[in-house]
């Protein structure tokens, strides 16, 4: 049987997030909590396996003991098992260090439920907004790697290959390539299900499998956390609004009015540069 | 930041072995993303700051020419990898090239667009190395020599805030870089570089994913190339006033944007959509007709090098983006501008 590993993260639902306009802070209180949305298509595209061929669906989340919710969304869907990692020591980590520690999770995934065969990332989360947590994983991991993917075309678990479309700026690119491979998830994919009654009951009752440190005895602790992030925040700001330099513009009547730009975009470099 | 942040901000390896800033030109079928071209802009004002060399890497099949043209747009040195197996994209051998330049080349710092490529493309390998990598910036700049660190900044939580973001202990420095946000250099036909030429290290029977089909949409409207776009927002009131914009836009051999209101409201469909969720756009010339000017759409757009505003409110906030405001009526004023334009137009014609 196939076995899929969804990564979900619960995220602030950041179009929420407001300025303080006297510190210039994020206002975070009374943001709600919600599952990455990308994260849930690709939960839904491996239900949908599940539906077809049949397969075991563990969904993995890093972060701290109340992204447990997100977990339980994930069971009133219809996973199988569920996996929170969940560590002070994981705490600060940039993308680099987030792959390491997902990536860990899920071959430990691999050693408990059996061989990874699909990995679902959402394309990318709505407060770190990176994409790229899931081609970090893939590289970890050695997976083929399919990123923008708006549609799953063919899942073959026989010749144990994959094809899809990839959403991307310039058209649609067709891929086909073998498994195991790491899948990121747009909201183009499919329509999410909503729970059902069973899964609702099931996820009341439902705990959490919970990985710390000590459940890697392998793990390299200079890779983890703030320690093993590269990167740093080292300031955030406001943008602040250009200076007003406009030149507001006077007439009459309409045609007054357009005389008077035609009159200013004709005297600059810019009509000529235009080729108007 | 932490006490255990700060202490890692101030301890700098010696890196004196990594120079240079190196852009990672992107192509399909033999032509090249404007992106790139804008990072090379971009990337000359950093290698000039580093009084470095500006280096780009040029992979695919039979793109011997974009070699020519990044030596054009601002490149010292151009290395080439021209090979069958790099004729799609694909990230294994895309990704094999890109390791093996950046290990023999050792730049301090890396860019990619941050298109869908550049970014499948810039994970796998800032994991590989490993390094930092930075998401999506939108602006760029280095500290003067000693430090030469790359401080690259970014919009976050959904564009309400910028980040700038430093990778002190790890070599190169990468980021990936928005569409439309930085501006290329007057391509110079005269300007010559030192092309090198690199091997594919990997062979086709090595590669997994095959590409069956590009479906590429030409019907689209591509705005992050487009020099003049005349957009329209909520205050249009329906879809047949786009009409009227595409007149406007006509006149100026420009194409037709929109806010997200207005594409929400199903007037227009995404592809015209400019800002945080849609297009970045860098025209030479905006028209922002009925449009407020939230911070959403302005994000997309402030960037214009000459930005029009039509609005009934004089006191809606996009008038403090415009370099020219017009108050009144869009309805009444839009018709007599683009008769204006087709008056003066013809005018120039006839003399
Ligand atoms: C202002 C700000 C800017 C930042 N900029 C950068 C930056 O430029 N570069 C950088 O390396 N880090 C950056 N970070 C840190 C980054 O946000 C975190 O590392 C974050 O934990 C993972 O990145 P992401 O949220 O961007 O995930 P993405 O890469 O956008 O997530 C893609 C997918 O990966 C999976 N995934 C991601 N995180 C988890 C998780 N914890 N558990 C399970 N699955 C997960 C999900 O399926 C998700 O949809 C920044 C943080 C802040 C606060
Ligand atoms: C997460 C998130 C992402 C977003 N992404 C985007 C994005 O990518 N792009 C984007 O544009 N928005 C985006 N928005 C939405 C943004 O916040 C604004 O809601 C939107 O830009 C408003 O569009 P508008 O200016 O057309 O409409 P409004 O704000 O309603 O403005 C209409 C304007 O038209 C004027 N007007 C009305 N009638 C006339 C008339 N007859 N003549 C002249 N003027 C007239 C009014 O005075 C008013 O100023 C996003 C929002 C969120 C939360």
């Amino acid at each position: 049987m196939l076995h899929i590993v969804v990564c979900v993260k619960q995220v602030p639902d950041s179009r929420e997030i407001r300025i303080d306009p006297k510190t210039n802070t994020l206002i975070r209180q009374g943001v709600p909590s919600i599952v990455n949305f990308y994260d849930l298509h690709g939960l839904e595209e491996a239900l949908k396996i599940k539906d077809e061929h049949g397969a075991r669906v563990t969904v993995v989340t890093m972060g701290p003991p109340p992204a447990e919710k997100a977990l339980k969304e994930c069971i009133s869907l219809g996973a199988d098992e569920a996996v929170l990692v969940t560590d002070r020591g994981f705490a600060g980590a940039d993308t680099l260090a987030t792959s390491y520690v997902i990536a860990q999770t899920i071959e430990k995934c691999g050693k408990e439920w059996g061989p990874v065969d699909i990995v679902f990332c959402g394309k990318q989360t709505l407060d770190g907004d990176t994409g790229q947590v899931g081609p970090g994983v893939a590289c970890r991991l050695d997976l083929e790697q399919l990123t923008y993917v708006g549609k799953v075309v063919q899942v073959d678990p026989n010749a144990r290959r994959v094809t899809v479309q990839r959403f991307l700026e310039d058209g649609i690119e067709v891929v086909e390539t073998k498994m195991p491979v790491l899948i990121t998830a747009l909201k183009e994919l499919n329509k999410v299900r909503r729970a059902s009654l069973p899964g609702m009951i099931r996820a009341a009752r439902y705990k959490p499998i919970v990985w710390t440190t000590a459940d890697f005895p392998e793990l390299d602790r200079s890779k983890i956390g703030l320690k093993g992030s590269p990167t740093i925040v080292a300031k955030t700001w406001v943008p602040e609004v250009k200076p007003a330099n406009t030149k507001m513009l006077e007439g009459e009547t309409p045609e007054a009015l357009a005389a008077a730009l035609a009159d200013q975009l004709w005297a600059g470099e810019l009509a000529q540069k235009l080729g108007l | 930041m932490s006490e255990e942040a700060k202490a890692k901000v101030d301890e700098m390896p010696d890196w004196s072995a990594y120079r240079g800033v190196l852009i990672v030109v992107e192509q399909r079928a033999g032509v090249a993303k404007s992106v790139s071209w804008q990072l090379l802009g971009e990337g000359r004002k950093l290698a000039d700051k580093l009084e470095t060399d500006l280096l780009a890497l040029v992979m695919g099949d039979g793109v011997g020419h974009l070699a020519e043209e990044a030596a054009y747009y601002g490149a010292d040195k151009v290395y080439l990898c021209d090979a069958p197996e790099l004729r799609e994209y694909r990230t294994r051998p895309y990704s094999r090239v890109c390791l093996k330049l950046i290990e023999e080349a050792k730049p301090e710092i890396v860019l990619f667009g941050a298109t869908g490529t550049g970014r499948d493309l810039a994970g796998a390998i800032a994991t590989h190395l490993p390094t930092g990598l930075t998401a999506d910036t939108t602006a760029l700049d280095v500290e003067a020599p000693p430090s030469r660190l790359l401080l690259a900044s970014r919009p976050a939580f959904s564009e309400k805030m910028m980040a700038t973001i430093l990778c002190k202990q790890y070599r190169p420095q990468m980021a990936t870089a928005r569409a439309g946000v930085f501006q290329a250099l007057p391509r110079d036909t005269s300007r010559r570089a030192e092309i090198i030429r690199i091997d594919n290290p990997m062979k086709e029977a090595e590669i997994a994913a095959r590409v069956i089909d590009f479906i590429g949409d030409s019907g689209k409207v591509n705005l992050e190339e487009a020099e003049v776009i005349v957009a329209g927002g909520r205050g249009l009131g329906g879809p047949e006033p786009f009409q009227m914009l595409k007149e406007l836009a006509d006149a100026l051999g420009g194409k037709v944007g929109a806010s997200r209101a207005a594409v929400d409201a199903g007037w227009i469909n995404h592809d015209h959509q400019v800002g945080q969720t849609g297009h970045t756009v860098r025209p030479k010339l905006y028209f922002a007709i009925g449009i407020s000017g939230a911070v959403q759409h302005t994000v997309g757009m402030s960037n214009s090098e000459c930005i029009v505003a039509i609005n009934k409110d004089p006191d809606a906030p996009i008038f403090q983006f415009a370099h020219y405001g017009i108050v009144g009526d869009l309805f009444k004023i839009v018709p007599a501008i683009t008769a204006e334009v087709k008056k003066r137009r013809g005018a120039l014609v006839h003399e």
